[in-house]
Formats: C-alpha cells, structure tokens, sequence
C-alpha cells in the first residue's frame, strides 16, 4: 500500500504522439475507391461490377480495403486470404487487371484517381466473388511429384548437400502456390489441361536437387503434350509472381533439360 | 478508425477487363497473328501458283489480277508479318535455348521491332516505287 489507488499499473507512455495523439495521425488518408468484379450464384447468372468508396490509410493495402468493405459495409462480398503477409498464397486476385496479392500490394502504389479494379484470377470456374475453384490448379501441381524421392539407403544423418547444389534451385523453393502465375497464362485460360508455370517450377524444385532421384521420371511427365512446350514465353507468370521467381527462365531451364535427357 | 463514406453505385454490369500483360504477352498475340495470316496466305498461294498445271492462261489472268496499287500495299504487309514473324521466332528460340534468354527478352524484342522496321521501310520503298512508278 505504498502507492496511491489512483496510480495506474503502468504510467502512461514517454513517447511523443504528436498533437493528434493516438499515433495514426501523421498517417495520411484518402479516399478509395473500390470496383470488385462480383458473381453470387445464388441471385444471379452473371457476374457484375460493384463499386464502393473507403477512406484507407497510407499504409493500407488491398486487403485492408476489401477487409473494410466485408465488416462495413457488405458481409456478402466474398475472398480467401489466410495469413495476410504474403505468406499462404491464398489471395492472388486480378488487381488494374494484373495478378497480385492484395495483401502484398499498397493502395499508395496505385493510381487513386481511378477506382482500383479487382478481379478474380482467369482461368480457374469462379464460385463466388474473388473465389475460385483451384481444384485443377492442384491437380497439375500433385502431378509433377511435389516430394523428394530418393532411391538410396536412409542415411542416418541430413542429406548433405553444397552451397552451390542448394543455390543450382534456390529460386524455385520460394514458391507459395498462389496461383498467381499460371492464371496470368494465355496458353492456361484456353487449355485448362496445360500444366501451367507452377508446376513446372516445383518440378524444377526438385529436378535440380542434387538430392532427389527422380528428376527423369518429371522430366517425362512434363515432356508430355500439355508439359513444358506449351509455353509460349509471354512472361506473364514472371511478371505476377509474388515471390519474385524467375517463372519463365525456369520454364526454359526445364525445356533444356527434357532436350538434354532425350539425346 | 476510418469510416467508410458511401456505398453506392448500384450493380453495373460489363464485362471483365483484358488481362495487363506487358511486352511478352503482345508480343506474343503479334506472333500467332502474323502466324496465322501467313498460313493462310501461303495456302491461296499454292492454290493460285498449281493454277500454272492446270492452264498457263487461267495462271496468267490470275496473277494480273495482282497486279494493282492496292495489292502492292496488300503486299507490303504480307512482308512485314513474315518479317516480324521471323526474327521473333529467332527472339522465342533465344529465349527458350540461350542462356541468357530470359534476362534480355525485352532487349531482343527491341531489337526485333528495329530490324524489322528496317527490312520492311527499304523493301517498302523499293516495291512501292516499282510497282507504283510506272513498271
Ligand atoms: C520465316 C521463318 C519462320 C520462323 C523463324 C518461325 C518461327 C516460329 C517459332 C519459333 C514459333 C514458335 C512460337 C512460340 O513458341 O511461341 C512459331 C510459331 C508459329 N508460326 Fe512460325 N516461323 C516461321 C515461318 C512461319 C510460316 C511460313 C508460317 C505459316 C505457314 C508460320 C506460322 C506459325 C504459326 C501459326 C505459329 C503458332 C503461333 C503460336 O502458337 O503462338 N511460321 N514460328
Ligand atoms: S511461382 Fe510464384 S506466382 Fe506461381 S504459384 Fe509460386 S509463388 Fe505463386
Ligand atoms: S493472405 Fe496469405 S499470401 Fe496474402
């Protein structure tokens, strides 16, 4: 009992808020607006613009403003995002008509002048709003082996491996499956069958391990006639890769060594 | 917290946007287009040159028909997309097979549009000038 009742726990903060307190304040906002591409099965046959307008902070993101329009305004509107960091893939949507994350992707970066147009990705049957149906998407990507296979004894210790083995695929364990590549493919929204750039790269992934035994066996797969060669090198799935992949030069490292392995 | 000022609009339909590829992705529709078009008119060409088994003078009649300032324009474009055509089907087959490929593919297409430009602009005047200028 040697303080007063009155004294809080813990004192009130050193730092300097600034005049507005708070600490949002020197944060500039602004209007956005919104125009979502919409599809309800339930009320209609055809998909549909919606526009909303929100004020956003600078630091906000795409996310941030779908977010504000789902708890603010309509609960309807529909979209996955999991880990919203750029982590889980799970929000790759058609941003000004371009694959993005819209978690990874800040409202300040966009021209504001216009509406920020918001689409879901192409390619893939759309069941609600941005949601789409990755069933295929999975499909392809379980098909390459997406999984170390080692026909050797089971060592006792790690697989040893050098820093220049390890660096030979480095940019292909980046990949999150966003889907963000493969729907941004011509050759994909016309051949639903193609394999599409994701699964070639995690087939990279692992073709290029010096520790992995089955590099032919996906060699195989992808020379197949909806593999490898339907790549029409666009680079529209390097362009939208979130993770920065080199989608294309993996594509074209994977083409090689189908060429290579059949001499 | 920020509020939220309107919602408004109500449903507008439309149709979705065309996706924003950039260069590769034109480049690439440039391609299939001047694909498809020389395809088909190599196809009329070899109808119209057998015709040369069939009557020398049904062949002869045919090929003056050719023989106008519209055609000559026509055939001007006929050499830009199989010039186009063809240095970007040796830009694809860099890009596939060269190492540095993908790195430089905006470079090369540059390159591409460059020499196309030129190898077009010279045949153009020449042809032009031959077939409009008298004979
Ligand atoms: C002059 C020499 C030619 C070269 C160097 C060339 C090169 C190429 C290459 C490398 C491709 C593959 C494109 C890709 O993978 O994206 C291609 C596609 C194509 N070429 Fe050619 N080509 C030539 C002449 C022709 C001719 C004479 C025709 C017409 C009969 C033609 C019609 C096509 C068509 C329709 C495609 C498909 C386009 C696509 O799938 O995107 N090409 N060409
Ligand atoms: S390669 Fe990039 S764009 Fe494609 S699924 Fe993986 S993270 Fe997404
Ligand atoms: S929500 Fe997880 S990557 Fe965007």
């Amino acid at each position: 009992m040697s303080t007063t009742a009155t004294e809080p726990a813990e004192g009130p903060s050193k730092v300097d808020l600034g005049a507005q307190g708070g600490g949002t304040g020197e944060i500039p906002s602004f209007d956005v607006t919104l125009k979502v591409r919409r599809y309800l099965p339930e009320t209609s046959e055809d998909a549909y613009w919606d526009e909303w307008t929100v004020t956003m902070y600078g630091t906000d993101r795409v996310l941030d403003a779908l977010h504000k329009v789902k708890w603010d305004i309509d609960g309807t509107l529909s979209f996955r995002r999991s880990c919203a960091h750029g982590v889980c893939g799970s929000d790759a949507m058609r941003i000004n008509g371009r694959n993005r994350l819209a978690c990874k992707t800040l409202l300040k970066d966009l021209d504001l002048s216009k509406p920020i147009l918001v689409e879901p990705i192409k390619g893939l049957p759309v069941e609600k709003d941005l949601i789409v149906d990755m069933d295929p998407f999975f499909q392809s990507y379980r098909e390459i082996m997406p999984f170390l296979i080692n026909k050797g004894p089971e060592p006792t210790k790690e697989r040893l491996q050098s820093a220049e083995e390890r660096e030979r695929f480095d940019d292909t364990t980046k990949c999150i499956l966003c889907a963000a590549c493969t729907s941004s493919c011509p050759v994909f929204w016309t051949d639903g069958q193609y394999f599409g750039p994701a699964a070639i790269v995690n087939a990279h992934r692992f073709i290029f391990d010096s520790r992995d035994d089955a590099g032919d066996m996906r060699l195989e797969i992808l020379n197949d006639k909806e593999g490898v060669w339907r790549c029409r090198t666009t680079f529209n799935c390097s362009e939208a890769c979130p993770r920065g992949i080199q989608v294309t030069k993996a594509i074209a490292e994977v083409k090689q060594a189908v060429l290579a392995g059949s001499f | 917290m920020s509020t939220a000022t309107s919602a408004q609009a109500p449903a507008k339909s439309g149709r979705g946007t065309l996706y924003r590829g950039n260069e590769g992705q034109w480049s690439w529709v440039i391609h299939r287009i001047t694909g498809v078009a020389i395809f088909f008119f190599l196809l009329v060409h070899v109808l119209d040159t057998s015709l040369v088994r069939v009557s020398p003078e049904a062949y002869n009649a045919v090929l003056g028909t050719y023989k106008n300032p519209l055609m000559a324009v026509g055939e001007v474009g006929l050499v830009a997309a199989i010039v186009y055509h063809a240095f970007n089907g040796l830009r694809i087959i860099l890009v596939d097979f060269w190492k540095g490929g993908t790195k430089h593919h905006k470079k090369m297409l540059w390159a591409v549009v460059a020499l196309s430009v030129v190898t077009v602009g010279a045949f153009a005047i020449r042809h032009l000038m031959l077939a409009l200028g008298g004979h």
